[in-house]
């Protein structure tokens, strides 16, 4: 067990706690009567993605991703005489990773439109059914279809 | 000009929801011809692509001219396992666009210019799905094709439609969320979101195609998809929210989302992993065998104990995608399992097209909703009536049509691979939809209640007696909703005669890809 929390959870306590935040996320999505509550577990849920993302990014000692000038000519350079990956020009080591920062601007803005479309279906259903508690949603449901 | 079809595929129906957005709000009527061609204008860039593909092979795209070094630029590649279904998909949106005009009589809603605006980002999606080379942008691109359908579902003016919609989305969002995750790992493992580059990454080293990081990441894009395409256990939103959604709706819906997922699946097998790593690392490709087997059964038993007429199509589907995904995970792409999927797709995508399209018709111009309510269809609409029996036919696999061919190679696939299991699954099911279709010919022909048409009140037997003597009034739909019906049938037997050709086609491209891919580009 020792061993588990010296080799396993230390080293990447972060990856521990995402997973953690995710599988409460997905439970509420499951186990929430409330349409509401149920959105927000949604939200949890993806929001450990994007921690998970936002933390592959992040290298010790690392600076703002941009590069000096000169120095991208320079790659080009090389790049094109030599072998793509072995270009020396940048040392990829000092700079933080961009590329998932970048990439989770747009998951967040996915996120945001869904929760957008989510709440105006939830303020729909509120309308036609009164209210938001899945089970009662559902028996009103199924009233509707034997009445015709 | 050419060497920007690619882009302009998928560009076209963007631009024309700015269009829609800009001016159709005002006036409604510039909606229905920007949407027309715009989709016409992607359905002949995917045509032009093709004749590029087949004269030359891949085609790659890199937008913005940002080629691959620095590793940021976004790739579209088409292909010969994917600019056939580009045309597929453009002809089936253009279908169900044709089939939403409206008669001159009727008063337009509000809803309209949201609806052709949703129409064409779910167009933007499917298409971009399909042509991208970047797994993050399938992500991104999946999600512009589920919030657009979760709207075109919850269009409609029912209840119920509503909670069809919730639920679809909470689902969705799961498995883009699961597909996220996964791509997630592969990036963490292997720095690279490119597909082309993924998989030379993988091939050029084997202890990282069996490292355990690399297995997660495959088995949560896995259920993503999954999730995507309603297979069996993960079906759950399906039913609900195409046969609540309006008949517009789901005449682009049916057809295409599901396909264009298991599209992303094969698309994932074949050139990111790579069917020869999988095989040799995925110790459980005969359990998805198995699962798709309980898929094509469980579809086919649900689709015989509904009373609705969309009901039991979307149950049908349940069942179709267990064909494809039991064909594509066969093994080997020499073998005829993974060819017989993408010809499924396409062949697939045309009848749930044809089928949903007749059913639209019915509802709105029958009011049948019910199977009883297409009884003394063929007096009334026989024109439509035969449509409808050419598509049933296909989903049955009658020989001139193209529902035979895919069930043909499909069934060899899985006899050389011998999994008899799914050959007896696909068989049994083919028996179930000739039940369920003959089931309904016969309502449809020898139903003796013309009154079925009650839900528009316009009375033929007012006189009490059910006669079949009764003079029954033949009312063919209006030629705008005819039209996409037929159109969708005389494709499917043309698909069929030429059946030859395509999946040669897609054969050669599908053998080269596998190949090619994996001995490094």
């Amino acid at each position: 067990m020792q061993a588990f929390f010296q080799e396993a959870v230390i080293p990447h306590f972060n990856f521990w706690i995402y997973v953690v935040i995710m599988m409460i996320g997905l439970w509420s999505v499951i186990a929430k009567n409330n349409l509401v509550k149920k959105l927000i577990g949604l939200s949890i849920f993806q929001t450990a993605i994007l921690l998970l993302y936002v933390s592959l990014g992040v290298k010790e000692d690392a600076t703002i991703p941009v590069v000096e000038s000169g120095v991208l000519a320079a790659y080009k350079e090389t790049s094109a005489t030599t072998d793509k990956k072995a270009a020396p020009a940048i040392h990829p080591d000092r700079y933080a990773n961009p590329t998932p920062h970048v990439l989770m601007l747009t998951a967040i803005v996915v996120g945001v439109a869904t929760l957008g479309v989510a709440l105006a279906l939830t303020q729909m259903i509120y309308k036609d059914f009164g209210t938001l508690e899945e089970d009662e949603v559902l028996q009103k449901i199924k009233a509707l279809h034997e009445d015709v | 000009m050419s060497e920007h079809l690619p882009a302009l595929v998928l560009l076209a129906p963007l631009f024309g929801t700015l269009v829609i957005g800009l001016f159709g709000l005002r006036d409604h009527r510039v909606c229905l011809p920007v949407t027309l061609s715009c989709l016409a204008v992607s359905l002949f860039s995917a045509i032009g692509l093709i004749l590029r593909v087949s004269s030359g092979g891949p085609v790659d795209y890199f937008m913005g001219g940002w080629e691959e070094p620095l590793g940021i630029g976004i790739q579209l590649r088409a292909d010969a396992i994917n600019s056939p279904l580009l045309v597929v998909i453009a002809i089936v949106a253009l279908l169900a666009a044709v089939f939403t005009i409206r008669p001159a009589g009727e008063r337009d809603s509000e809803k309209t210019p949201y609806f052709y605006i949703l129409f064409l980002l779910l167009s933007v999606g499917l298409f971009g799905i399909t042509i991208t080379a970047d797994a993050f942008n399938v992500f991104v691109l999946i999600e512009v094709t589920a919030l657009s359908s979760y709207g075109l579902v919850a269009i409609g003016s029912s209840k119920r439609c509503k909670v069809a919609a919730f639920h679809y989305l909470i689902m969705g969002t799961v498995g883009a969320s699961f597909y996220l995750l996964g791509v997630g790992y592969l990036y963490l493992k292997l720095g690279s979101l490119n597909m082309q580059d993924i998989h030379t990454i993988l091939a050029s080293n084997e202890n990282l195609a069996d490292s355990r990081a690399i297995r997660t990441a495959f088995v949560f894009i896995l259920v993503g998809i999954w999730t995507k395409m309603a297979f069996f256990p993960l079906h759950g939103w399906l039913p609900n929210a195409y046969s609540y959604s309006p008949s517009g709706s789901a005449a682009i819906l049916a057809p295409l989302v599901t396909k264009v997922s298991v599209y992303v699946m094969v698309r994932m097998m074949v050139s990111v992993f790579g069917l020869d790593q999988l095989e040799a690392n995925v110790e459980w490709g005969h359990f998805v065998v198995w699962l798709a087997v309980i898929a094509i059964v469980a579809g086919s038993m649900m689709a015989l104990a509904q009373r609705e007429i969309k009901k039991m199509l979307c149950c049908l589907i349940i069942a179709e995608v267990g064909y494809m995904v039991g064909g594509a995970w066969l093994g080997d792409p020499q073998r005829w399992g993974m060819t017989g999927t993408l010809y499924h797709i396409l062949a697939d995508a045309l009848m749930t097209s044809c089928l949903f399209l007749a059913a639209g018709v019915f509802a709105k111009w029958l009011g049948a909703v019910k199977l009883e309510d297409l009884s003394g269809l063929f007096r009334k609409m026989p024109l439509a009536a035969t449509g409808f029996v050419i598509g049933g036919l296909a989903i049955i696999g009658v020989p001139p049509t193209c529902g035979f061919y895919s069930k043909f190679y499909l069934i060899r696939g899985g006899i050389e691979s011998g999994q008899w299991i799914y050959v007896a699954a696909l068989i049994g099911s083919s028996l179930v939809n000739a039940v369920l279709f003959f089931r309904l010919f016969e309502i449809a022909y020898f139903g003796k209640n013309p009154v079925a048409s009650h839900a528009h009140g316009h009375g033929h037997g007012d006189d009490g007696h059910d006669h079949h003597e009764t003079p029954v009034v033949r009312r063919e739909p209006p030629l705008h909703a005819l039209l996409p019906v037929l159109v969708a049938a005389a494709l499917l037997i043309l698909l069929g005669i030429f059946n030859g050709p395509v999946v040669e086609f897609i054969r050669t491209g599908l053998i080269e890809t596998a190949t090619v891919v994996s001995t490094g580009r």
